[in-house]
């Protein structure tokens, strides 16, 4: 029989897995309480499998967190109680009460107001009410310019808020996780992957995701060359059949979907290895205005 | 295409440069014909150019990323910028020429594996790339791409690229630099660049793109040494016990003899676990868990090494430090040293030069302020378990924080140390019984929690521990209690376990 040789060759998906195992480790074994953000999309998808690895054979010692809008789509809902329940994550749910009973949305708030309420302010009570000392999120720099520039460990004060001038240099895989009470880091593991370090990694992974990336056809209404889904009975006379899918997930109102044919992961992949749009372009809020990200993160926002 | 991307591999890039060197147009380009900046990027990029710029596309928006940045029209931190083409990934940490130069160059080199270097032909070479490259290279890169830009601007003359060549060579000699190659080019006009330029036809190398993808810096990663510094202790109460972390170097082996530092004990390697299956060997930078086959002791902090081959157990280190804060440097004064997975106090106790950033050469000086790079001696209050910088990177750095502000002050890299003995490295982390009394209950679980944290290895013992085990039945003002409390801590000292002892009891030790 042959003998087989070592290899040490570690692929680009391979070291981004490894440095985001590390980082993961870093933080349960320096803070008390961490918390994992879980926003049921492809990259927390990715995230939580992440920490599954890095914890088995055990379970993962930290809890994951919804910020949940009530806004998401239906299929989203589902598929995160069943993906949590299949590998025995523990999930909270946090949702803004006092606002949503006083019946904000988009439509009647305007999309600054409603992510303020829905996303910002809930995130961080629920941040403060959990009292965690640090909260992971699937942020990537390759997303938007003003995450280019985002630490992996970054720093928020007793407000939860971001100082771009005021974040500490970050050198080899050495990080800094040294707060005072009351202060919090966020922390992003996949700071370095890209959209299709995420796609060809789930593909290879067999990660589940929520069915809403495949394309098929749905009911939406066109507007300004988005297409925006039909979850209610509005309008029924603008809505068409388009066979479309979403390249990122968040709430019904303000998420439109592509045009697409892609209704398998080699096809997803081979339509972003010729995307000539960012990913970020279905998303209502980055247009709102110039900066609108880096606004929103300086006051807590992820 | 997608079975591929299993062999892709990830090539980190650390390039520096001034505003009008035309780096951010050579970026720009490389990301725009590598497809890496979409269409709606671009057209916000143009809207912004036209408005408040006046031209048609200012590339050094892409770079520029922050609002406060674009209003104030400068750069203030290093922004990682991605592109892959079908052969490699590659992460390219860019830095700002001025404000906080050397900082953000120091931050950008320390994760790379290779310096692009920019000089504009018109202007040859400057300060700024004597200052990009000595940096570079102490922070341990020794591949280096040096793009010599603007060459339309220069008629495209041979001349004067050969004379900034070997201006250049005659530079870099002093440093320690394996491979430099020189490339001229215009990133405005897009000569050599992605394609190869007919303006030049007396260059007979590569364009940049074409060495991005083919260069070899795989000598950069120690095969050779096993350092495992233990990151997490995975248990849970279960049978199941594994020690997690990243291979900072070299190979390991399912079977091997390993040894545990601090405590010196030696053991086999029973299992390397991953979530994907058990592995017969694992290599730098793997994150994987090790599983040991005897039963010894291992928290976070500690290094799982070769008994044949161990890193230097130090107390005393020099090592050439990057200055990070505004706050100026503090001899005598107690900091925290980060280093893999372990912090130890340590004070800075003499400086013995720093680097004149202008002309590269050593000058005398008391301490360091922010910016400046200098060689200076450290005195650890606990060992580390570290090796040269030049030998390995990841055991070979640490950061300092200054315990006050929180702020990671400075970077360091090990330049030589003073090994002590692995007896003496374990008798400065010696095992003591530390004692509080009975209704101080809370006070001493934290202390106790707080030591495990740090790593020291440690036991909590009160007095209702005892009286439901030990000292079951037994009144706890008799001499047979102290006697049992005295027995159980002489064993737990004895084999370099510390004890945190919570009780009534008055017994007297040592």
């Amino acid at each position: 029989m042959e003998e087989k040789e070592e290899s040490y060759h570690l692929s680009n998906l391979k070291t981004l897995e490894a440095e985001s195992i590390g980082i993961i480790r870093e933080v349960a074994a320096e803070f008390e309480n961490p918390v994992m953000l879980y926003s049921v999309g492809k990259d927390s998808s990715v995230m939580a499998h992440l920490a599954i690895k890095a914890f088995y054979p055990e379970k993962v010692p930290f809890p994951l967190l919804h910020i949940d809008t009530s806004y998401k789509f239906p299929e989203m809902y589902e598929f995160r109680d069943y993906y949590t329940k299949k590998h025995d994550l523990d999930l909270k749910v946090h949702r803004n009460e006092e606002a949503l009973s006083k019946g904000i949305n988009p439509l009647s708030a305007g999309t600054v107001k409603c992510c303020a309420e829905l996303k910002t302010k809930a995130l961080l009570d629920a941040l403060k009410e959990g009292g965690y000392d640090a909260a992971f999120g699937g942020a990537r720099r390759d997303e938007e310019k003003s995450r280019a520039k985002e630490r992996v460990f970054s720093f928020r004060d007793k407000h939860g808020q971001w100082d771009p001038k005021n974040q500490k240099p970050e050198l080899w895989n050495i990080f800094n996780s040294r707060i005072d009470p009351g202060e919090s880091i966020r922390v992003f593991p996949l700071s370095n992957w890209t959209e299709l370090d995420i796609w060809t990694y789930i593909y290879h992974e067999n990660i589940e995701v929520v069915p809403l990336y495949f394309a098929k056809k749905r009911p939406v209404i066109e507007k300004n060359d988005q297409l925006i889904p039909v979850y209610t009975d509005e309008n029924p006379e603008e809505t068409k059949e388009v066979m479309c899918r979403f390249r990122t997930l968040g709430c019904h109102y303000c998420t439109g979907a592509v045009r697409s044919e892609a209704d398998t992961m080699p096809k997803i992949i081979e339509e972003m290895m010729v995307a000539r749009h960012s990913e970020r372009i279905t998303r209502v809020i980055d247009h709102d205005q110039d900066s609108s990200m880096e606004q929103k993160k300086m006051e807590g926002y992820f | 295409m997608i079975e591929d991307s299993q062999n892709i591999e990830l090539l980190r890039i650390t390039t520096a440069g001034s505003v009008d060197d035309g780096k951010s147009t050579l970026i720009g380009r490389l990301l725009y014909d590598s497809k890496s900046i979409f269409e709606d990027q671009l057209s916000s990029i143009r809207d912004y150019s036209k408005t408040n710029r006046n031209q048609e596309i200012d590339y050094s928006l892409i770079t520029d990323g922050l609002k406060s940045e674009r209003e104030q029209g400068i750069t203030i931190d290093v922004a990682y910028r991605f592109y892959s083409t079908p052969k490699r990934r590659f992460i390219i940490a860019d830095t700002p020429g001025h404000e906080q130069y050397t900082r953000n160059m120091a931050t950008g080199a320390s994760n790379a594996s290779l310096a692009l270097i920019l000089i504009d032909a018109k202007k040859g070479i400057v300060t700024q790339t004597r200052r990009h490259t000595f940096i570079s290279s102490l922070l341990g890169i020794r591949h280096f791409v040096v793009a010599i830009n603007k060459m339309d601007l220069v008629d495209y003359s041979e001349e004067v690229f050969e004379q900034i060549v070997e201006e250049y060579k005659a530079f870099a000699e002093k440093l320690s630099v394996e491979s430099i190659s020189f490339i001229p080019l215009s990133a405005l006009k897009g000569d050599n660049v992605i394609e190869r330029s007919t303006n030049m036809p007396w260059y007979q190398g590569s364009p940049l793109l074409d060495y991005l993808e083919n260069v070899n810096v795989a000598g950069g990663r120690n095969l050779i040494d096993f350092r495992f510094p233990v990151q997490y202790v995975n248990w849970s109460g279960n049978e199941f016990r594994g020690y997690c972390g990243t291979i900072s170097s070299g190979v390991i082996r399912k079977g091997e003899r390993v040894i545990a530092l601090p405590s010196g004990r030696t053991s086999k390697i029973s299992r390397i676990v991953t979530y994907d299956g058990d592995l017969d060997y694992a290599f730098a930078p793997m994150a994987v868990t090790l599983c040991i086959e005897d039963d010894i002791d291992i928290s976070r902090g500690d290094l799982i090494s070769r008994e044949n081959n161990l890193p230097a157990i130090t107390g005393n280190i020099e090592a050439n430090v990057v200055w990070m804060d505004t706050e100026s440097m503090q001899t005598g004064k107690d900091y925290l040293i980060k280093h893999t997975t372990k912090t130890v106090k340590g004070s800075f106790s003499e400086v013995r030069y720093k680097f004149d950033l202008e002309k590269i050469h050593r000058i005398p000086a008391e301490f360091l302020s922010v910016n400046d790079i200098g060689k200076v001696k450290i005195e650890l209050k606990k060992p580390l378990y570290a090796d040269l910088y030049s030998k390995n990177r990841l055991t070979g750095s640490f950061i300092v924080i200054d315990p006050h502000t929180n702020q990671t002050v400075a970077a360091g890299m090990i330049s030589k140390y003073k090994q002590v003995s692995p007896d003496k490295a374990c008798e400065s982390v010696k095992s003591k019984v530390i004692r509080y009394p009975g209704d101080k209950k809370e006070k001493a679980k934290s202390d106790y929690d707080r030591l495990s944290m740090q790593g020291t290895q440690c036991i909590y013992v009160d007095d209702e521990i005892l009286q439901k085990g030990l000292c079951r039945g037994i009144a706890v003002d008799t001499d047979e209690y102290s006697r049992i409390i005295e027995g159980l801590c002489n064993i737990a000292t004895e084999s370099g376990v510390s004890v945190v002892l919570c009780t009534e009891n008055e017994v007297s030790l040592e």
